[in-house]
């Protein structure tokens, strides 16, 4: 047979790899900071765009999109090409794909931090960035499947199953959950209202995390453990029921993160019970790759690579027994909104995703750069501090979060909450905050020095910008052997291969998402509930701007703890003009669901004084103060457009109220100055801090308006 | 809660079949991936296997 001679393209390899080191060390400074920002509060420096709430987002953006995104992008580059023995079917579409999505980061890096946000968690891009991923991700994918197309290889390697489930899904994800109605260039609202828009999001934020930070990753451990160990993935069969199950899987488990909240039921149910499903195939993963290395232990001693692979794998394995764990109803009224949960992605985030991508870079650099490592001693000192960075990072957490929840629970003997000054419960945390913030920081010199390892190694080699290979070309015809399998026949076939991973894919999410939104009309509407006045609707804004949510749920469970501490426990029907939701995902402050109800009012001076410098009133608080709000005039030059784009929504505003708004937003606003003037506060009507405190005023108020029922 | 769903749902004739074939689909698809991987041959596996190690370097 003849041998076709052609090149793999390292170029774009080296690129991806470049960006995932930069954005990995930006991504993780970012988080340190904003976890600095949680032990010194005064480290936002009274800023805006420095500000915990408008932070986080970015740190959380830039290492998932931007440190594992790369890291996807530089393996999947790396590895299809060797396994399909093939160069990428298009440079310019690899190129493309390269410099569009370092734009997206950039484009992310101009606007979270300036509050330009959906305020979503993990999906805070705004419309228009929302559409240029959609097109990228179309680039890559189209680049994937061509590559497949004309490949010199019969059969697809696991590893490309994982890649090619990973471009289905993740698109038909961002679509669904980026539906919004654009108000302005940089503004827009969710189509999805309340329970809706949560079950929206999680059914995405849930399998973001299986569908970008795992099933590629997974892919790239079916090609980089066999190669960095020079021997076949343990059981070959064991991935192929891997692949199916965990993709079938996966995809129902969203609504474990809504549990006890004002979800129906039966969909959390379901949740609960594919999430412990889901330890199967995790499992199964996790043991397919250490297993690999059977008989070849002892090369783990000795190998940097295959120490941080065995490390990442093992906490891969943590985290997917763990996850199920938390899904428990009754392990979830502990973990949820308390640091517990940011103590089990950061298993994830540092162990699995970071050490798999260290451990690949550490592979691939001297290969393609064809020499040896720099310094082994390096590597280990990496491997050794970012192993003590997780720990750090890890234990403090569990033990804040454990912290939380019993202080949070516990009840005198007289009956009476034990803590009622939330407060208490957050200053007891400060040592672990610290320690966390040490954790952090060791993990961060840990990367540091690994990239200078890399650097030095890239340095003392030669790159092979177009490494040359030949194979020989497939068959045109090919005679499929008797008695063949259909199975058999699908791993030639990616596109049959890539339909039935929507199907599978499609079949979890279609059956949690349509009832419910179907159901609609029939989320128990509460006749009291009624659409936010213009003034708190810009305020609201305002609260989405600042990413309150970061620290702040919206969403109290019905235990008697929560209904002690905040008053009546959320229903469905009171979120129903919410676009977007703003439930949250934890509560480093309290609860804000009923802020403006009987239980909790304070006095618009109090809100005005806790904004401008929060331990004034709160003395030990940890939260920034928001001097802007009060210095800064609140933009009014939308209010009718949003009036509108929220009645195109659903929300019952009669016609023609855009018109009115402005007027009504006045007038309420001069009320609230004259209360604060009455209480020897001077302010003018027109500032932003006016809006937010309508917003936070209005919270929870609706429910108590209600007329008594029979 | 669940009440709301069920009455959707009661409006579709024969809609107590349904959980019976979403479990049927799911099981024999399940069972069917079981079997055809057991019965996978073994010079088969040995070639997949070997995907990422055969390759020219």
């Amino acid at each position: 047979m003849e041998l076709e001679k052609f090149s793999y393209d390292n170029g774009i390899v080296r690129k991806f790899l470049i960006a995932t080191a930069i954005f990995g060390v930006v991504g993780m400074l970012v988080g340190l900071w904003a976890a600095c920002e949680l032990v010194w509060p005064g480290l936002g420096l009274g800023v805006d765009f420095l500000s915990f709430g408008r932070i986080r987002p970015l740190h959380t953006n830039a290492v998932i999109f931007a440190f594992v995104g790369n890291g996807i992008f530089a393996g999947v580059y790396y590895s299809l090409q060797r396994l399909l023995k093939t160069r990428m079917w298009n440079d310019t579409l690899s190129n493309i794909n390269f410099w569009g999505w370092q734009i997206i980061i950039l484009s992310a890096v101009l606007t979270l931090p300036f509050g330009y946000t959906t305020g979503k968690e993990y999906a805070e891009l705004e419309w228009p960035i929302d559409i240029a991923i959609t097109l990228l991700w179309v680039v890559f994918g189209l680049n994937m499947i061509m590559t497949i197309v004309k490949r010199r290889e019969r059969h697809i390697y696991v590893a490309i199953w994982f890649y090619i489930a990973t471009f289905v899904t993740v698109a038909i994800l961002h679509i669904f959950n980026s539906m919004e109605l654009p108000v302005s260039f940089l503004k827009s609202y969710s189509v999805y209202a309340g329970v809706q828009d949560a079950l929206v999001q999680w059914w995405y934020g849930h399998n973001a995390v299986a569908f970008f930070l795992t099933t590629p990753y997974l892919g790239l451990m079916y090609y980089f453990i066999p190669k960095a160990a020079n021997r076949p993935v343990f059981s070959y069969r064991l991935s192929i029921i891997h692949f199916w199950a965990l993709i079938f899987i996966y995809i129902w488990a969203g609504p474990h993160h809504l549990l006890y909240t004002a979800l129906p039921d039966w969909a959390q149910s379901l949740g609960v019970a594919f999430s412990i499903m889901l330890i199967a195939p995790s499992w199964g993963g996790m043991l397919n790759g250490l297993l690999t290395l059977r008989g070849a232990w002892d090369k783990v001693r000795d190998d940097a690579v295959l120490k941080f692979m065995v490390v990442a794998v093992t906490c891969y394995g943590m985290s997917t027994f763990e996850g199920p764990m938390m899904s428990l109803k009754n392990v979830n009224a502990i973990s949820h909104f308390t640091d517990w949960t940011i103590a089990h992605v950061h298993i994830g985030g540092l162990g699995w995703n970071g050490f798999l991508t260290f451990g690949m870079l550490y592979f691939i650099v001297p290969k393609m750069w064809g020499t040896k490592l720099f310094s082994e001693k390096l590597a280990n000192f990496h491997f050794w501090i970012g192993t003590l960075g997780i720990i750090f990072y890890a234990i403090p957490m569990y033990w804040a979060g454990f912290t939380q929840s019993l202080m949070w629970d516990e009840f005198t003997a007289e009956g009476f909450l034990a803590y009622p000054n939330f407060l208490e419960t957050v200053t007891q945390l400060a040592p672990m905050y610290a320690l966390r913030a040490f954790g952090g920081a060791i993990y961060i010199v840990g990367v540091l020095v690994g990239c200078y390892n890399l650097i030095l190694t890239a340095k003392h080699g030669s790159f092979v910008k177009n490494e040359d290979a030949e194979a020989a070309a497939l068959e045109p015809t090919y005679t499929p052997h008797k008695g063949e399998y259909w199975h058999r026949a699908l791993e030639r076939k990616p596109l049959i291969l890539m339909v039935l991973a929507i199907v599978a894919v499609s079949i979890g999410g279609l059956i949690e998402i349509v009832p419910t939104m179907l159901v609609k009309s029939n989320i128990p509407t509460i006749s009291s509930v009624r659409p936010y006045t213009p003034l708190e609707l810009e305020g609201r804004d305002l609260y989405i701007r600042e990413g309150c949510y970061n620290c702040h749920s919206q969403m109290i469970r019905p235990f008697r703890a929560e209904t002690e501490r905040y008053g009546e426990y959320s229903k469905a029907g009171e979120f129903v003009y919410d676009h977007p939701f703003q439930w949250g995902s934890k509560r480093t402050g309290p609860d804000l669901a009923r802020e403006g109800g009987k239980k909790l009012r304070k006095p618009n001076s109090w809100h005005f004084n806790h904004m401008l410098d929060p331990t004034t009133m709160s003395p030990g608080s940890i939260m920034p103060p928001y001097p802007w709000l009060i210095e800064d005039d609140l933009d009014v030059s939308l209010t009718g457009d949003k009036i509108s784009a929220m009645r195109t929504l659903g929300v019952p505003y009669p016609v023609g109220y855009e018109n009115q708004a402005l007027a009504d937003l006045q007038a309420q606003a001069q009320e609230i100055t004259n209360d604060l003037a009455a209480s020897g506060t001077e302010t003018s009507a027109d500032k932003e801090i006016i809006a937010l405190i309508a917003y936070l005023q209005r919270l929870g108020t609706d429910i108590e308006n209600e007329a008594p029922t029979k | 809660m669940l009440k709301f769903i069920k009455h959707h749902l009661e409006t579709i004739a024969g809609v107590e079949i349904y959980p019976l074939i979403s479990f049927v689909i799911f099981f024999a698809f399940f069972i069917g991936l079981f079997v055809y991987v057991a019965m996978m041959r073994k010079t088969y596996i040995t070639e997949l296997e070997n995907l990422p190690l055969t390759e020219n370097e």
